[in-house]
């Protein structure tokens, strides 16, 4: 039925030309992520390689670029049935994604996987994922379904608190059930913005936003305080990371370590790079070199010239994601839209801040590109969604 | 149900403020490429070419026939890579057990995550090809050099030894230090973390230049054997040192510098057993300064009457006394309203210049010390350079210490004849002396004779000051000094087949009364055409106490062993 009623309004705009209609798709979009994937590919083979390959355990240098390109097949597959499924069918499962996100998260306690000193990970026979990636994607369609319910009531107060107490037990449990800070930020940092755009206040997010930032703030002075007064080991582990981002190199041999290496692999790129696969940080100078931190491998290999062109891809991503949002034949589409755009602007973000050292050290990926095969699949299925609600935009070209 | 405008706007409001962060992200990357880039790049540099640096070997110290007296051991410095250790507790527990270390210690390095680190160097060569036979990941175990000194206390005062970073502490090792240590090398090959060579990224190589090996006027054969002496008197007289000093008084090389006790090269920062009997409080730093502690070079005494050889030479050189003149001797002299006693307090009677240079009597040389006068015999004192450091090629010489001249007055001047009442040192006397008899010639005591590398060979030479005292003057000393040991008081130096020249003495240390006494012979031979020249000092003897009676004999049994040697070697023909 929407269908018809673009039709009538685009006909009744112009009449007499003749015209033909037919499903948008953004290849733009698909274009330039296909680009970072691809990419990131490459990258994960150049970051990991020689890692792979003096691991005794491990042994062969194509390891982890192998893992990384199966995910990515499992993730392209996934995304096409998700593009083909119209996203209207989902409106049906109302608060079950929200209830399945809780199963997800709970999963982690009988059958939790340790790797590298956190519980992050589940473990179901063959398969093996980060529990906090199907959150975000769970999050992301159920509040697009909460708010198309709602669509009547977005700008009432209670509205709001109850979509924020919603997200809270979910972020709360993410936090402490899987050990995973980031993701627990991330996930409420999707819900606050699919509720901000829903809704028509600005006044309240701005008040948010402002008593963060406050208690960010708050938070470091409390803990240079502390440090002042009392040591630095009595601030915790998350106190040294601050201490450590204020001051690298005092913490150099301890939380520095792996921003201070990620610097000097950025410092060595200089402006056109040391040419792809000739990182010399990569060489265990930098730990989670395939992983977290493959930002400042790609500006060490690719200079600022690799780097403004990668941060120069997730800008046009953001934008032709901003555009389908805002064209998408419903607001359930739309929300499904901002949803994934939130997530990976705010991943992005993240990521690049913390190689940058703008922000304290906390684990974040960077989308498409950093090697992780849970994160890589969910973000496939994630755009899936997204092209799902871009096929729901109808385009009518007229012939002149 | 569309999508609002307002919501439409809220969308581009978040993507416009997305790309607003992600500007400014770029523009903090720009700064810290273009404008920090360096200091980052600089940073990364040092720390992956930092593990590359090629040790110079330390060139090795050899006596004058070649003998090696200080050479390299091959030892292995233990680390491990935080990145690559795969069983943290296994690893822990093997380096507990073989590097006998604490398990705390341990553990705190190997859990420290870092790119490398190091739990122990010096570590035997076995023991590191122990370890690095476990085959353990992530621990390294690399080769260095370590000093060795193959006869541990030989000349342990003269050669020094060296620190954990191969630079010279004391002795010859920290006076040639810059011959020896030799330039390190580098690799400039970029290396991954835990310092495996990047082969395709090339290397710039630095060689090393290995140091200059150091060849030295000791002959380990006369210093051993001297050092065996040495410790026989130091044990036989419960003594609080024995010193003997060898050396050739034509030009200065010395054969052999013994201090007795020695001490351990290869362990210098531990007592002794010898040491460790003499000093209380273990090895606290002053205990191991006295023990390192070259007393030849070092420490000032009176030398008593070894000293009457300086007056008898300068009263020649004046001519105030000729040596047939006749003397009488009561047993003292008054000098002022002093009155200074002879050895011999019964007193030598009539006796000429020759038999109280033999008998060594006070009175006679306090008598032409004052016929020199207060400002001939400083001058002598002075030019015969005993004012001044000999020069010598080890650190820490003492300088002599006198009355300033202007200070000086009979008195001080009639007990300075006959060796009392100023301090010089065991090498400054004997330098002194061998200007006298060697024909009136300076000469520079002195050990490094070359060091030699693979950038050539530098050949050292030292200052002679000639005229000292003329030919003649130096002919008669070597004869009357000939007529000490075959008549007078210096017999027990006797040596069958030759021709030994020398003098003896025996001085009370300060306080005077404490019957505490430095007994001394000098002696030196071909008493003709001197070839060698030698000390014993004993401090604090117990029991007999006289010099002609405990060092005449220490001398006389060296230069038996000694003087055959020699003529064998012909050390001077060079």
């Amino acid at each position: 039925m929407p269908r018809e009623r673009v039709k009538r309004e685009k006909l009744s705009i112009v009449k007499e030309k003749p015209r033909k209609e037919t499903f948008y798709f953004d290849y733009s979009l698909l274009l330039v992520m296909m680009f970072l994937i691809l990419f990131g590919l490459i990258m994960v083979y150049s970051a990991s390689y020689y890692e792979a390959m003096t691991t005794a355990s491990i042994g062969d240098p194509a390891y982890y670029v192998k893992k990384q390109a199966s995910a990515t097949v499992i993730g392209l597959i996934g995304m096409y049935v998700v593009y083909r499924i119209p996203y209207q069918t989902y409106r049906k499962l109302g608060y079950i994604p929200y209830i399945l996100c809780y199963i997800v998260i709970f999963m982690i306690i009988p059958f939790g996987y340790e790797a590298n000193g956190a519980r992050r990970w589940i473990e179901l026979g063959p398969i093996r994922f980060q529990a906090a990636e199907p959150v975000k994607l769970g999050m992301i369609v159920f509040f697009a379904n909460f708010i198309y319910g709602y669509r009547k009531k977005l700008n009432s107060f209670k509205t709001m608190m109850i979509m924020l107490a919603l997200t809270a037990p979910v972020s709360f449990l993410v936090w402490q059930l899987t050990e995973n800070m980031s993701s627990a930020l991330i996930i409420a940092a999707i819900c606050v913005v699919m509720i901000f755009v829903a809704s028509k206040d600005y006044k309240r997010f701005i008040a948010l936003g402002v008593a963060a930032v406050a208690a960010a703030a708050g938070a470091v002075y409390f803990i240079v305080w502390m440090a002042e007064n009392s040591g630095a080991d009595s601030t915790g582990v998350r106190g040294e990371r601050i201490l450590a981002w204020l001051d690298l190199e005092s913490y150099a041999s301890g939380k520095g370590y792996q921003t201070l290496q990620a610097l000097y692999a950025i410092g060595s790129g200089g402006i056109w790079g040391k040419g792809l696969g000739q990182s010399i940080q990569k060489l265990d100078f930098l730990p989670e070199a395939q992983n977290d931190m493959i930002f400042s491998i790609i500006c060490e290999e690719l200079g600022l010239f690799g780097g403004i062109a990668v941060i120069l891809m997730f800008i046009i991503l953001i934008w032709r994601m901003a555009i389908i949002a805002s064209h998408a034949a419903d607001l359930q589409g739309s929300m499904l839209v901002v949803g994934v755009m939130a997530h990976i602007s705010v991943q992005v973000i993240l990521n690049v801040a913390v190689v940058t050292n703008t922000i304290p050290n906390t684990g974040i990926s960077l989308p498409f590109i950093s090697y992780g095969g849970t994160s890589v699949c969910f973000l496939m299925v994630e755009m899936g969604l997204v092209f799902s609600v871009a096929r729901g935009i109808r385009v009518t070209n007229y012939d002149e | 149900m569309f999508v609002r405008t307002y919501q439409k706007k809220k969308i581009l409001f978040f993507a416009a403020a997305s790309i607003l962060v992600l500007f400014a992200l770029l523009g903090r990357l720009i700064y810290l490429m273009a404008v920090e880039g360096d200091y980052y790049a600089q940073m990364a540099t040092d720390l992956q070419e930092r593990e590359r640096d090629i040790k110079a070997l330390r060139g090795r110290i050899l006596d004058r026939n070649g003998v090696v007296l200080a050479d390299n051991e091959t030892v292995c410095t233990v680390s491990v890579i935080y990145n690559q250790i795969e069983d943290p507790e296994r690893v822990i527990k093997v380096l507990c057990e073989e590097l006998a270390l604490d398990e705390e210690y341990v553990r705190t390095r190997v859990e420290k995550y870092s790119s490398r680190e190091r739990i122990m160097s010096n570590v035997p060569k076995e023991t590191g090809d122990r370890i690095r036979a476990y085959d353990l990941a992530g621990v390294k175990v690399d080769e260095d050099y370590k000093r060795y000194y193959p006869y541990s206390t030989l000349a342990s005062k003269v050669l020094g030894f060296t620190g954990s970073d191969n630079q010279g502490i004391l002795g010859l090792e920290v006076v040639y230090d810059e011959y020896l240590s030799g330039e390190d090398g580098k690799i400039l090959t970029v290396t991954d973390a835990s310092g495996i060579e990047i082969q395709e990224e090339g290397e710039r190589r630095i060689e090393p230049v290995a140091g200059d090996d150091l060849i030295i006027t000791i002959d380990a054969n006369i210093q051993s054997y001297a050092e065996q002496l040495a410790l026989q008197a130091y044990e036989a007289k419960e003594a609080e040192n024995v010193m003997i000093l060898v050396m050739n008084p034509n030009n200065g090389e010395i054969y052999a510098c013994v201090n007795v006790p020695e001490f351990d090269l290869n362990n210098p920062f531990e007592l002794t057993d010898l040491w460790a009997e003499k000093l209380d409080g273990g090895n606290t730093e002053d205990n191991l300064n006295t023990m390192w502690r070259n007393g030849i070079i070092s420490d000032s005494y009176e030398p008593g009457s070894t000293f009457k050889i300086i007056t008898a030479a300068a009263a020649l050189e004046e001519d105030v006394v000729s040596l047939d003149e006749a003397f009488y001797c009561p047993g003292y002299v008054t000098v002022d309203d002093r009155r200074i006693r002879c050895a011999r307090t019964t007193g030598h009677g009539t006796e000429t210049f020759v038999t109280a240079l033999q008998n060594s009597c006070n009175p006679v040389f306090v008598q032409i010390g004052l016929r020199l006068g207060v400002e001939t015999y400083y001058n002598y004192f002075e030019s015969f350079g005993l004012n001044t450091a000999t020069g010598v090629d080890l650190p820490g010489e003492s300088r002599t210490i006198v009355h300033k001249m202007e200070d000086m007055g009979n008195v001080e001047l009639a007990t300075m004849a006959f060796g009392q009442g100023f301090q010089i040192t065991p090498i400054q006397l004997l330098t002194t002396v061998s200007s006298i008899i060697n024909g009136g010639y300076r000469v520079t005591p002195h050990f490094a004779i070359s060091a030699a590398g693979e950038e050539g060979e530098t050949v050292f030479e030292y200052p002679v000051t000639e005229g000292i005292v003329s030919e003649e003057t130096s002919a008669i000393m070597r004869e009357l000094l000939e007529s000490v040991v075959s008549e007078g008081g210096g017999k027990n130096g006797q040596v069958e087949g030759y021709r030994v020249g020398g003098k003896t003495a025996t001085s009370q240390t300060l306080p005077r009364g404490n019957g505490k006494y430095i007994a001394s012979f000098i002696g030196f031979a071909p008493a003709d055409n001197p070839q060698v020249i030698a000390i014993c000092i004993i401090t604090h003897p117990q029991g007999t106490y006289y010099g002609g009676q405990i060092c005449a004999p220490v001398i006389r049994q060296l230069f038996e062993n000694i003087l055959p040697y020699l003529e064998e070697k012909s050390y001077n023909a060079g």
